[in-house]
């Protein structure tokens, strides 16, 4: 695959994304999506035209869950689809299931999630209290769920046995915070403020105070689709990396708000989806709150992130020990591509990337090194 | 038979609970929706944020009231048949994708239900071994039904699809055969007295005695493919009613909701009152 890639690509330095360099083997491609926030680069590339200038039409399909998503892109329903970042690793990894290689064309967004709790739990703020709790997650293949366990368990508490995990819709995540059958969650926006605004929870912890800086969504492929389709597979790359370079601008935001509460998008209030897309924004408890980090835009996938990813996969064992980490990272998050594009495109508002593929980070103070993370195999070249 | 006057009384009571219904969802819905918080309201900005501002109006924190339902379920059926793109349609388009869908399972399903309703009808010994799978798969929800047909259709329109079909043939199935078992003996000695072929003894005899069974069972498939429609819909998503819920469910909008839940009642009801029109025209008194 990597030859095909190299050929695709060869030419890119030279061409502007208005000129397209090799004609796309699909014009027409389906793409799914679920209507969360996280989702805002893939409905931006649509909405400012950025798939269009690559010779592509797109249908993004509104998809009611994780699961079906996953099903669509794996049986060709989908071109791509809006991933939870540990899904390709999961899939490419066989958690549960026989191995199908999915890749991570991009990663869509920085932080943007959050803990929020039920008002009658106000003052119970410490996580050593919360034994026998029940949280809502979106999925077991979610960043959600590998930081709310993570976070669990940095104060001691087993996320197996200590409380109960319920893989839910974030929508019913509202309806059953209010109902009272769960404690809290942690979910995407624009639920955690729509919890806040209608008085039934408030923002406990946002996991840019957890980890700053971590993925949350991707944008995948199958293997197959890639090497059959490279140069479609380059184009929507650089569509997805202009539109995260338009995210990233904190002046866009607005309008971006404005697009997504459109009823074929979120299909949500333009209020709520501001306040996590600005980091303006009311908690829930009475106080106004500014963090410019709350919500974040990045294409790309560093490979540190995935080895977290994979390795809480393993700690709570969706994933043998005896897989190895690094190798299947290195295949599934295409940040070589990804930095090539990015270089070409040489976009204003795209922050320069991290100078290694392995940049270091701290989740909850605790650093992660993952460049002195053991390679069973070494990594392939 | 009812007697003109007692018809008469039976709608004037059912117009009198339609309103008693009204008036205490109205009672029950605005009496409570202005809701104090128990947060301070100094902070101004707070306020905005939270929606509590004159341009914003009061967000929809409660269940609507009756004014309120009826205001955003204008909104949504003067447009019944807008369509902005594949996930914006009106709720016309999403009727319309729903009961397409249910007539080619649901065809399916007569197509195969009948005529194998037939046969083993007239094949004890069939009946008998087909018997426990079919009571096996009988009870099977749809939504049971989804992950398998998911995985193995990998289509989620097929899907949908094949979810009314398998939902629906067997009480159509079941209906049939039990049907065709119970024909009176004298009747069919009567075919064979006269040398009837099986195609004159199926088409004079064994169809219009058995019709009245089989159109019931035909009845009561309806009612579930109508039923199973939703539910699919609600997990595969991208278009039809039941998309319409789970779409309208993601914003929490509980007027398009209750508007949507209001249509699939009354399409529900105009499906059933049809065959309820078809089973008095093929019934026969003995």
């Amino acid at each position: 695959m990597a030859s095909t890639l190299g050929a695709a690509l060869s030419g890119i330095a030279t061409q502007s994304h208005a000129a397209v360099p090799y004609p796309v083997e699909k014009k027409a491609l389906k793409i799914g999506f679920v209507p969360i926030s996280c989702a805002a680069p893939l409905i931006m590339a649509q909405a400012k035209g950025y798939f269009q200038d690559e010779g592509i039409t797109v249908e993004l399909r509104k998809t009611p869950g994780w699961a079906l998503i996953r099903d669509n892109l794996l049986n060709g329903s989908f071109d791509a689809s809006h991933l939870l970042s540990p899904m390709p690793l999961a899939l490419s990894a066989g958690a549960g299931h026989t191995p199908h290689p999915v890749r991570a064309v991009t990663m869509q967004n920085i932080n943007g999630q959050a803990i929020t709790l039920a008002l009658k739990h106000r003052e119970r703020r410490d996580p050593r209290d919360w034994k026998g709790m029940t949280f809502a997650i979106p999925f077991e293949f979610s960043m959600h769920n590998l930081m709310l366990r993570a976070y669990l368990a940095h104060y001691g508490l087993d996320p197996d046995h200590d409380v109960t995990l319920r893989v839910t819709a974030p929508p019913e995540m509202v309806a059953n915070l209010r109902a009272g059958n769960i404690d809290g969650f942690l979910g995407p926006e624009p639920f955690n403020q729509r919890a806040v605004i209608n008085e039934i929870g408030f923002l406990h912890i946002l996991t840019a105070e957890i980890w700053d800086g971590h993925p949350c969504c991707a944008l995948g492929m199958t293997e197959e689709f890639i090497a059959e389709n490279p140069n479609t597979y380059a184009a929507v790359q650089r569509a997805m990396i202009r539109a995260a370079a338009f995210m990233h601008k904190m002046e866009n935001r607005l309008e971006a708000a404005q697009i997504l509460s459109k009823p074929e998008y979120l299909n949500h209030s333009e209020l709520v989806i501001r306040q996590g897309l600005t980091g303006h924004y009311a908690d829930g408890l009475g106080n106004v709150k500014n963090n410019l980090h709350r919500a974040e835009f990045s294409p790309f996938p560093y490979y540190s992130s995935g080895v977290w990813m994979m390795e809480q996969m393993q700690r709570w064992g969706y994933i043998p020990r005896s897989v190895d980490s690094r190798n299947i990272v290195e295949q599934v998050f295409l940040l070589p591509d990804v930095r090539r594009q990015a270089t070409a495109l040489a976009l204003a508002d795209l922050p320069s990337p991290e100078n290694t593929n392995y940049p270091d980070f701290q989740v909850l103070g605790v650093p992660f090194t993952a460049s002195t993370y053991p390679s069973t195999q070494g990594t392939k070249p | 038979m009812m007697s003109r006057a007692d018809h008469l009384k039976g709608v004037v009571l059912s117009l009198i609970l339609a309103l008693i219904l009204l008036f205490s969802w109205q009672y029950l819905t605005e009496s409570n929706s202005i809701q104090s918080h128990d947060i301070s309201a100094e902070n101004r900005e707070y306020e905005i944020l939270m929606g509590h501002t004159q341009a914003t109006q009061q967000p929809d924190h409660n269940f609507p009231s009756p004014r309120q339902f009826a205001l955003e379920a204008w909104q949504e059926l003067k447009a019944p048949f807008h369509n902005t793109s594949t996930n914006d349609r009106g709720i016309g388009w999403q009727l319309g994708a729903s009961l397409y869908r249910v007539i080619i399972g649901y065809g399916l399903a007569v197509l195969v239900a009948v005529p194998l309703g037939l046969l083993l009808g007239q094949q004890p010994i069939l009946r008998a071994a087909l018997n426990p799978f079919i009571q096996i798969l009988r009870p099977i929800s749809p939504l049971a039904w989804m992950p398998i047909a998911l995985y193995t259709i990998k289509n989620a329109e097929e899907c949908g699809i094949f979810v009314i079909f398998i939902c629906s043939v067997w009480p159509i199935l079941l209906n049939t055969s039990f049907g065709v078992s119970r024909l009176r003996k004298e009747w069919l000695d009567v075919a064979k007295t006269l040398e009837l072929g099986w195609a004159r003894r199926l088409w004079l005899i064994i169809l219009p005695a058995s019709a009245p069974t089989i159109v019931t069972g035909m009845r009561v498939g309806l009612g579930i493919a109508w039923l199973a429609i939703i539910a699919a819909e609600m997990l595969v998503g991208s278009s039809g009613i039941g998309y319409f819920v789970w779409n309208q469910w993601n914003n929490l909008s509980i007027s398009n909701v209750i508007l949507a839940v209001l249509l699939i009642g009354i399409t529900g009801m105009i499906l059933d009152t049809t065959f309820a029109a078809l089973q008095r025209r093929v019934s026969y008194a003995e």
